[in-house]
């Protein structure tokens, strides 16, 4: 029997409300740069896509687990419980922020709720996370680390030094290799070793003799039982693995990098803009892992559409409310600029 | 209670007794703690004491994770260069994610290198790079010039909430000197005045200091009062007491053993323009290592590097001159 076979009703229901409060916060998130032009500055990016992949892993935690996402760090903290409003008032730079407005979208942190804090340097936080697993090692909390990242960020020094510290160490660690086929703008077979061998990306895990495994990563059940099994490894004292999760970016890297005062917004997605690949991110869009999970669980009879559209709306409401209260937070003073350089 | 001890044991012992204290405090890096007649690994086990493979940006980085969730770790780098292969994690991680979270983590980690060792080790291994952190806010930066300092500066520096890095001078490994028994912590952002006088006053670090004193001894045999301070820490920077000591003397020598732009000496030379001006009655005088890369052959090294000849020249240059303001 599958682990994801044990989940009841009422977590599977959970799963799927998380991967559609990701989602409708990022909707917000675009719509914010048409509605509200100049609110947020500098660059964002986005997790739509990855819904699936992010509750799938975090589903599997244990409270306490710590959770040590990339720059592309929104849904994190969603889930695991840092209010919505308090996320985006952060990337509006509002006082009520959860990083008071001092670190915006990539550079997003919430202690209180098991998530010590992102960096915006590709790869830097994957050796942060195998620190927080040093921590849980030598304090002997018998807590396991989550650590996420993108494809591009897998061809970083700190990726293969983690990993093999980590692997000689044996920490408590998970690795979780979100691949959704474009670093930035470079798609991955313009710069990934395995994949122009004809191989998956797992495979880096070879190098380092832990396990390494593929799975479908639109798919939250099927991301539930690899991150599961890695996750019990882990607990164990085995060390840690690698999980490629394999899923499609659906909006575009970032927000278009503009000069003030030229307004940004959210251009094309690479595949089209950059690559004319439209039937790629059509297929993409025809197996957005929200709709198809919602419809699993009506067909399977875990919830009616009648609950599905109850949900709907509570999470739509939620998320108005999280601008609401954004729009409404004032800005930090000024002056509060000089706090914080030291503890 | 004071011993005579090494200065490179001096940070040992500080080390040791700080393990002791605090079980948060574990000490790691390449080729330490190899087999178990290891006396630190014997003391303290291997959870906390470990051993790395040559991978800096994974040694930085998991020790900044690590003192993100609750460790107070110290890191082995043995060359202050090895930190250049990891210098995100050094000034763009370490300590922006205090100041990026809103003040929600810390980051207390010791980043330990040694420096400058001007003894053919050529160009890649005997560098002065302070002047690239202690601009950085949100970093401290701590250059030990004596074995009393370097124990109560590393005690300091594993107390700290903040990223320190704590840099010893190889060429002082061997320096002996009274160390007080116990807690005796340095607080940062304090120089010391190493030798007392009313007529120049000069300013260095780590191994200069040594040699500013025998300048200092030199000049006195011809009636010249010099005081010599070590600011002891580069971040923070004790501008007070220099500026104090410029409006007793008037004239100032900055010794130091980077290259001029590259020095901490061109910083306090600022500081000192904007705080003392008034007080000077001679342009300030840097005597510093030559525009150049460290040479290897012994001869062409003594060229580029500041030594007690030269700082003796710049004293009496700037002793000779009249006061900028007649």
């Amino acid at each position: 029997m599958k682990p994801s076979e044990q989940l009841g009703k009422d977590r599977l229901i959970w799963m799927w409300t998380q991967m559609l409060r990701i989602r409708e916060f990022e909707e917000r998130v675009k719509r914010t740069f048409v509605e509200h032009p100049g609110v947020i500055r500098g660059h964002t990016h986005l997790g739509d896509g990855a819904e699936a992949s992010i509750v799938g892993s975090l589903a599997t935690r244990n409270d306490g687990d710590p959770v040590m996402p990339s720059y592309r760090c929104h849904g994190y903290p969603i889930v695991l419980g840092t209010p919505t409003g308090n996320v985006m008032a952060e990337l509006y730079g509002r006082r009520d922020g959860i990083c008071r407005g001092f670190g915006g979208s990539m550079h997003l942190g919430d202690p209180a709720h098991d998530f010590p804090g992102a960096t915006g340097i590709i790869g830097a936080g994957i050796a942060h996370a195998a620190g927080v697993a040093l921590t849980a090692q030598v304090k002997k909390t018998g807590k396991v680390v989550y650590s996420f990242f993108g494809d591009g960020a897998s061809k970083q020094g700190a990726f293969h030094e983690s990993m093999n510290i980590a692997a000689v160490w044996k920490l408590p660690v998970v690795y979780i290799l979100e691949n959704n086929e474009y670093q930035a703008y470079t798609h991955v077979s313009l710069e990934d070793a395995n994949y122009v061998g004809g191989d998956l990306l797992s495979k880096k895990a070879q190098a380092y003799s832990i396990p390494g495994v593929t799975v479908d990563g639109t798919d939250p059940l099927a991301v539930y039982d690899e991150v599961k099994k890695a996750v019990d490894r882990a607990r164990a004292g085995q060390g840690p693995s690698l999980i490629e999760s394999k899923f499609y970016r659906l909006s575009a890297h970032g927000n278009a990098i503009t000069v003030p005062p030229v307004p940004t917004q959210f251009p094309k997605h690479e595949s089209v803009e950059v690559y004319g690949r439209k039937a790629e991110f059509e297929a993409a869009k025809a197996n957005d892992p929200i709709p198809k999970f919602r419809s699993k669980l009506i067909a399977d009879g875990v919830m009616a559409e009648a609950d599905a559209n109850g949900i709907e709306e509570r999470v739509r409401a939620e998320m108005d409310e999280a601008v609401r209260f954004a729009l409404a937070s004032p800005a930090p003073a000024p002056e509060d600029a000089l706090k914080y350089v030291y503890a | 209670m004071a011993k005579e001890m090494m200065y490179g044991e001096a940070i040992a012992t500080a080390i040791i007794e700080e393990m002791q204290r605090d079980p948060n405090v574990i000490f790691y890096g390449q080729n330490m703690g190899m087999t178990e007649r290891d006396p630190m690994l014997k003391m303290f086990g291997k959870d906390r004491i470990r051993i790395t493979p040559i991978s800096e940006t994974a040694e930085l980085g998991i020790a900044v994770g690590a003192a993100m969730t609750g460790l107070r770790p110290i890191v082995e780098l043995w060359m202050s260069e090895f930190m250049l292969v990891a210098f995100d994690q050094v000034v763009n991680e370490a300590p922006r994610l205090r100041y990026m979270s809103g003040g929600h983590v810390k980051v207390p980690v010791v980043f330990k290198a040694g420096y400058g060792f001007a003894a053919g080790w050529a160009g890649q291994h005997s560098n002065c790079t302070y002047h690239l952190v202690m601009g950085t806010p949100g970093l401290k930066v701590a250059l030990p010039s004596t074995p009393a300092d370097a124990k109560g500066l590393m005690k300091a520096a594993i107390r700290d909430d903040n990223p320190v890095i704590f840099l010893q001078h190889f060429l002082l490994t061997l320096e002996k000197g009274e160390v007080p028994e116990g807690d005796e912590v340095i607080p940062f952002g304090v120089a010391d005045v190493k030798r007392h006088g009313t007529d120049l006053t000069i300013v260095a670090t780590g191994w200069m200091v040594q040699k500013s004193l025998a300048a200092a001894e030199r000049l006195a045999k011809e009636g010249i009062s010099v005081e010599v301070i070590d600011p002891r820490t580069l971040a923070p920077l004790d501008v007070r007491t220099i500026v104090e000591s410029v409006r007793k003397t008037g004239r100032l020598v900055l010794v130091d053993q980077a290259p001029r732009h590259a020095s901490a000496a061109i910083t306090i030379a600022g500081e000192i323009a904007e705080h003392a001006f008034h007080y000077l009655k001679a342009p300030v005088r840097l005597v510093t290592a030559a525009d150049t890369s460290v040479p290897f052959s012994e001869p062409l090294e003594n060229y580029v590097l500041p030594n007690e000849d030269k700082i003796v020249q710049a004293a009496k240059s700037v002793l000779a001159k009249r006061a900028v303001m007649a």
